[in-house]
């Protein structure tokens, strides 16, 4: 693996997530020496020389840690389940970046008929594996149409009938005019940590594991 | 279309990876051999019914299948040798005392066990049946590391668990069915939010035992701990006592434990274990104790055993540039004589077949045979 033995890699995505993690690394004594959102280096170092984190796409996050990529990383439980979580342990809930995982509608559709109906619904979403073992759940149809990024356009030029994704605020959905109509999940994200790597790297990882833990508790 | 595209995570093995797996697979057998280990070759496919005795839903998935036409049922392509060797131990042997068993075979996988596993991984493996005391599972363990030693992969960490501790909790619990499952799944990716969530309404002392579960992996203090949280239960204590035994057994190995490693917890009844080593992000090998899997097949036995994957022990090794073979013209007065001979001292000797441009070195030869002053001698290749 192209990552140094007595050392550890933490893969992690810029923007909330990393902005959130970073009381988490202090609690551990790890201080990034860049921020990513102003470098743009994708291997930024820390005050401690054998511990490094690695930028990447959010939904890319556990894909590196399953290959071993990385040893430790915080991806959301949204993009775990699309993953399937294979080759990963995920032993804490880190608590944040929280949202929830939603249905939404347009205003003035009657999303209750339609499900009661069994009529087969159109779904715009991003998370194809959530949204269809919710339908299933429910025993209703769907069709999953896969987008990359904004759902909220999808219903509104008549691509589909709902949309399922992720919800802080709710002001996109209200400045695109849909409504929550049910909610899926909560999500937060989670600390995850390569199979292997907690064999091997134990006494490394442990102390990280730990601090992490302890500050996630006094909130 | 390409023609000459291989499916998705198949892959040829190429002359110098080849010549090593092949040394590597004889020297095993022949350690396995000296170890009183009975060489056994299993058809490559069966009943399907067969093949899944005992295995969870994972295995299914896993096997390719395929109608017999002869009687109408399913058959399957192994995905795993060791129920073949569970069923010959069980059926068709019939010895008493301890029967000792080795194989080696391509098994085909439908879905790829891993991330960059390949679906045709080639399972090497030792079993032993008839002995249910932690003797056999301490010599399969130590056959192991001597297996990877011999293969010149250093194991970097040995884990160790035992399936008899969460079995004993969920009987304590009153937990089976889907909540097994669920807790399965949640204990193997030690995701305690998720376990948190399904044993809410849990009992105590079961409760606080399983919430233990994920942590307890680390050195042989993890014995200790989970000594304080778990309930008393002789079946508990007797996990327990079984993995101390095992540490003590296995001085000079980098044994560590886990006991929430439920691996193949449909198959296995008790011992567990898993190498890892430091290059690879996942185990090298695994193993562990399946006594009950030989009822299906007519005769309960005590069994135990490992197995690895070849081909990911040979990605694990450097390449090495190996002897080159001798290059020979194709007639000569005494020639067939010194051919034999080198031949008799494990030299390769290619016969130079005429009217060739190319260079021979591409054949993999570094030196050739002349003769100088009446007598065959050997020469580095000139071209």
């Amino acid at each position: 693996m192209g990552q140094p033995v007595n050392g550890i890699t933490l893969a992690l995505s810029k923007g909330r997530i990393f902005e959130e993690t970073l009381p988490l690394l202090a609690a551990a004594g790890i201080v990034p020496v860049e921020n990513p959102e102003s470098s743009r280096k994708l291997i930024i170092g820390t005050n401690r020389a054998d511990v490094r984190l690695v930028i990447v796409r959010a939904s890319d996050t556990p894909t590196y840690v399953q290959y071993g990529a990385a040893d430790l990383g915080i991806a959301g439980k949204d993009t775990l389940i699309e993953h399937g979580g294979a080759g990963l342990y995920q032993p804490l809930d880190l608590e944040i970046a929280k949202c929830r995982m939603c249905v939404a509608v347009p205003v003035g559709f009657d999303y209750a008929a339609a499900v009661k109906q069994g009529s087969r619904l159109r779904v715009a979403t991003k998370y194809i594996t959530t949204a269809r073992e919710h339908f299933a759940s429910k025993g209703v149809h769907v069709d999953l149409i896969k987008l990359y990024g904004s759902m909220e356009l999808a219903p509104l030029v008549g691509l589909s009938d709902v949309i399922v994704d992720l919800v802080s605020s709710g002001g996109t959905l209200k400045a695109n005019n849909l409504v929550e109509v049910e909610d899926i999940m909560p999500i937060s994200s989670r600390l995850i940590v390569n199979q292997a790597s907690l064999k091997m790297k134990r006494e490394l990882l442990q102390p990280v594991i730990d601090a992490f833990a302890g500050a996630v508790k006094k909130d | 279309m390409h023609r000459w595209l291989l499916p998705e995570a198949i892959e040829d093995v190429l002359p110098r990876e080849a010549k090593k797996l092949e040394a590597l697979r004889r020297s095993l057998l022949d350690a396995f051999r000296l170890r009183g280990y009975d060489l056994v070759i299993p058809p490559l496919l069966e009943y399907l019914d067969s093949l899944l005795i005992g295995s969870g839903s994972d295995l299914n998935l896993r096997t390719f299948k395929l109608v017999d036409q002869l009687s109408g049922r399913t058959l399957g392509i192994r995905a795993d040798i060791t129920p073949q060797v569970a069923r010959m131990d069980a059926h068709l042997l019939n010895r008493e005392g301890v029967t000792r068993l080795c194989y080696f075979g391509s098994v085909l996988h439908a879905l790829p066990a891993g991330f960059t596993s390949t679906r045709e991984p080639l399972q090497i493996g030792a079993e032993i049946y008839g002995h249910g005391g932690l003797e056999a599972d301490l010599e399969i363990i130590r056959l192991l590391g001597e297996s990877l030693a011999l293969s010149g992969v250093q194991a970097s960490r040995l884990d160790l668990g035992h399936v008899g501790v969460f079995k004993a909790l969920a009987d304590l619990g009153g937990i089976a069915g889907d909540l097994e499952q669920e807790l399965l799944a949640v204990l193997q990716a030690k995701d305690v939010p998720g376990l948190k969530a399904l044993v809410e309404d849990v009992a105590e002392p079961v409760y606080s035992a399983l919430m233990a579960l994920p942590g307890l992996y680390g050195g042989p203090e993890v014995l200790d701990r989970a000594q304080a949280v778990m309930p008393r239960d002789p079946r508990i204590q007797a996990a327990l006592d079984d993995l101390r035994g095992l540490a003590a057994g296995l001085t000079g190995l980098p044994v560590s434990f886990d006991l929430a490693d439920l691996r193949g917890y449909h198959y296995h009844s008790g011992i567990v274990f898993a190498a890892y080593c430091g290059q690879h992000p996942g185990a090298i090998a695994l193993g562990g104790r399946y006594d009950e899997v030989g009822q299906a097949f007519g005769r309960g036995r005590p069994a135990t055993g490992f197995s690895m994957d070849m081909r990911e022990i040979l990605r694990l090794l450097p390449v090495e540039k190996d002897a080159g073979a001798i290059l020979a013209p194709l007639v000569g007065e005494g020639l067939d004589w010194a051919v034999a001979e080198l031949r008799r001292a494990g030299e390769a000797v290619v016969p130079a077949l005429p009217g060739h441009e190319g260079s021979w070195r591409e054949a993999g030869c570094d030196r050739q045979l002349v003769k100088k002053d009446d007598l065959w001698v050997i020469v580095p290749l000139a071209e």
